[in-house]
């Protein structure tokens, strides 16, 4: 039920955007929904507060710089709240087949669990899944969908 | 009009022997068969005939290996079951061959009697009759019958009695709702059934050889693991045990196993290709390197496997022994190669090619070689072979837009001559089509 509530959280996020910058997207968004205070160790706190996405290069599972400093910056969040678990979703864009893009979000999902896991967060609290290209955060068949389709997304699981 | 003369007694020399097609020779001219009324003495038997007339026809002209005299033009209206048609009626209208049947109720149940005459001849050349327990199995009967009358002309097997397990797909293209659905080969609603209620999120699903079985990939619980689907009892079982991603599965020819991909959590989620052993439930890895190995397909004699991977850069397709030795790359062109196929005839593989912003759908000759274009468009997917071996089927999807619109995926039917390309209708979108063996 959650990891639904985030999805949809995350899609209104990107789709009411001109392809600015996704973090920035995602706090407009998410603030305006909630309209009030976010509550702190939530998924909306993740979004707003930290990012909750890292986005990664055509066919390639490596973490860019500025995707390790968003990771860090959710290994601290993690830290501060030590009840939280998560689910990595991989994610490709659509120009690939679909059993290649499976193991190719797999492969994202495990770089940002295992970064994770190596900044210090008990893999106990996390899971990863592939979703392949079946879940585009942004519906298109251009380069502009495609970077936002290339991610791995970090979901609140409790 | 002296031309189509000329390629009119051409024809007719030639008709000594059934029609040698050859997949080589590339744009076959259609062949004309007239298909009289199927006739039946009531209302019931006289419904059946129309029905199994249109199925033949259907049949016999999707193939692009005939086509169907209009009917308008016949001259003779008697049923020809046991009466001998008067050829030389049926040569002015310029049939080549000459289908008549009749439906009759019996003891037993519907009684069906089928003659086939090569017209220039003047010659029954095929003499049919079936009877079934009841109407259910009419549609098979019409395919049935297309499968005889296209192999005694073309000298081909036919692929008519078969059917196509796929996924059909609704809803926006970020949150698609996808089910297990299985149809006749010509897409007909009648045949049309869903395996899946579209809880979970299905793909991928290959018949296995024995026509019982279908393994797939559904993410129950929001676990992406392969499964198979039994046609006869409807149940679902996970195969094997593994704590990762299992996907992309195929059977082997004996149907006694799935080769497939797991992504194992212990190897860096690395895909690797595996076969599981369904009595033993034994498993063995088959590669191992950094690389994603993925899209297994075996070689009809169970000796080879073609796969994916991307171990020297970008995804290409190689070939190894049932056993994970010997691993030869076989792609040579530009361009990102994924989903090959083995062919049923044992002598081409079938691929996509993602180059200069189109996907291609091709078939190479097993070692790489003879590379030929079948069809290119922005987005096409999942070839599968027809059962003897002359045709594919795969998915086409459109571009999308930033507004939710686009993105239409539908099924479709091409000779792998690349001619006589047709969409096979679904009721709703539909993607990763496979087709079962002759039933």
């Amino acid at each position: 039920m959650l990891i639904v509530a985030g999805f949809f959280l995350a899609s209104c996020a990107a789709t009411n955007t001109e392809q600015g910058g996704d973090t920035d997207a995602a706090s407009a968004s998410a603030s305006s929904s909630s309209g009030g205070e976010i509550t702190a160790g939530t998924q909306e706190d993740l979004i707003v507060n930290v990012g909750d996405r890292v986005f990664f290069e055509f066919d390639s599972s490596e973490l860019t710089v500025d995707a390790q400093a968003t990771l860090d910056a959710q290994a601290a969040w993690l830290m501060q709240y030590p009840d939280t678990n998560i689910t990595v979703e991989g994610h490709a864009d659509e120009r690939g087949t679909r059993e290649y893009n499976l193991a190719l979000g797999d492969k994202r999902a495990f770089s940002v669990y295992s970064y994770l896991a190596q900044a210090g967060i008990d893999t106990n609290r996390m899971e990863y899944v592939s979703w392949g290209k079946e879940r585009p955060e942004v519906i298109g068949s251009d380069e502009t969908a495609y970077s936002q389709n290339r991610r791995g997304v970090t979901l609140v699981s409790n | 009009m002296i031309r189509k003369i000329l390629v009119f007694l051409f024809f007719s020399l030639n008709a000594n022997a059934a029609l040698e097609v050859t997949i080589a020779q590339g744009k076959v001219e259609p062949t004309p068969i007239a298909i009289t009324q199927i006739f039946g003495a009531d209302s019931d038997t006289a419904r059946y005939g129309n029905t199994l007339r249109q199925i033949i026809s259907n049949n016999l002209t999707n193939s692009g290996l005939f086509y169907t005299v209009n009917e308008d033009l016949y001259i003779q209206s008697d049923n020809l079951v046991e009466k001998v048609p008067r050829f030389e009626d049926w040569k002015l209208v310029k049939a080549q061959f000459l289908l008549s049947a009749d439906v009759s109720k019996t003891d037993k149940g519907i009684r069906l009697r089928m003659r086939l005459y090569d017209v220039f001849n003047a010659k029954e050349i095929e003499k049919l009759q079936l009877t079934i327990p009841d109407e259910n199995l009419i549609r098979r009967v019409g395919h049935t019958v297309s499968d005889i009358v296209y192999e005694r002309i073309t000298g081909e097997t036919g692929y008519f009695d078969t059917r196509i397990v796929y996924v059909s797909e609704i809803g926006p293209l970020d949150q698609r709702v996808k089910r297990l659905a299985i149809m006749d080969q010509d897409g007909h609603l009648d045949s049309h059934q869903f395996l899946t209620d579209g809880k979970n999120l299905v793909l991928t699903p290959r018949f296995a050889p024995n026509k019982q079985l279908i393994t797939y990939m559904e993410y129950k619980n929001n676990l992406p693991r392969v499964y198979i689907y039994n046609l006869k009892t409807g149940e679902r079982e996970i195969v094997g045990d593994f704590p990762g991603m299992t996907f992309a599965p195929r059977f082997s020819p004996d149907s006694q196993s799935v080769v497939m991909s797991f992504s194992d959590p212990n190897n860096a989620a690395n895909s690797e290709i595996y076969l599981m052993d369904l009595n033993t439930r034994s498993r063995s890895r088959l590669t191992n390197d950094s690389g994603i190995d993925t899209s297994p397909s075996f070689s009809p004699d169970g000796e080879k496997i073609v796969f994916n991977s991307d171990r020297g850069g970008s995804p290409q397709l190689f070939i190894m022994d049932k056993n994970g030795d010997n691993i030869k790359r076989i792609s040579k062109g530009k361009g990102v190669y994924g989903n090959p196929v083995w062919s049923p005839r044992g002598d081409l593989i079938a691929f996509t090619k993602l180059t200069q912003g189109n996907f291609h759908i091709g078939v190479m000759d097993i070692n790489g070689n003879n590379e030929r274009v079948i069809v290119r468009d922005f987005a096409l997917e999942s070839p599968a072979w027809s059962p003897n071996g002359r045709y594919l089927i795969f998915h086409r999807q459109k571009r999308s837009n930033l507004d939710g619109t686009g993105g239409e995926v539908t099924i479709h039917f091409i000779d792998i001559t690349g001619y006589n390309e047709r969409v096979i209708p679904t009721p709703r979108d539909g993607s990763d089509p496979a087709w079962s063996p002759l039933l």
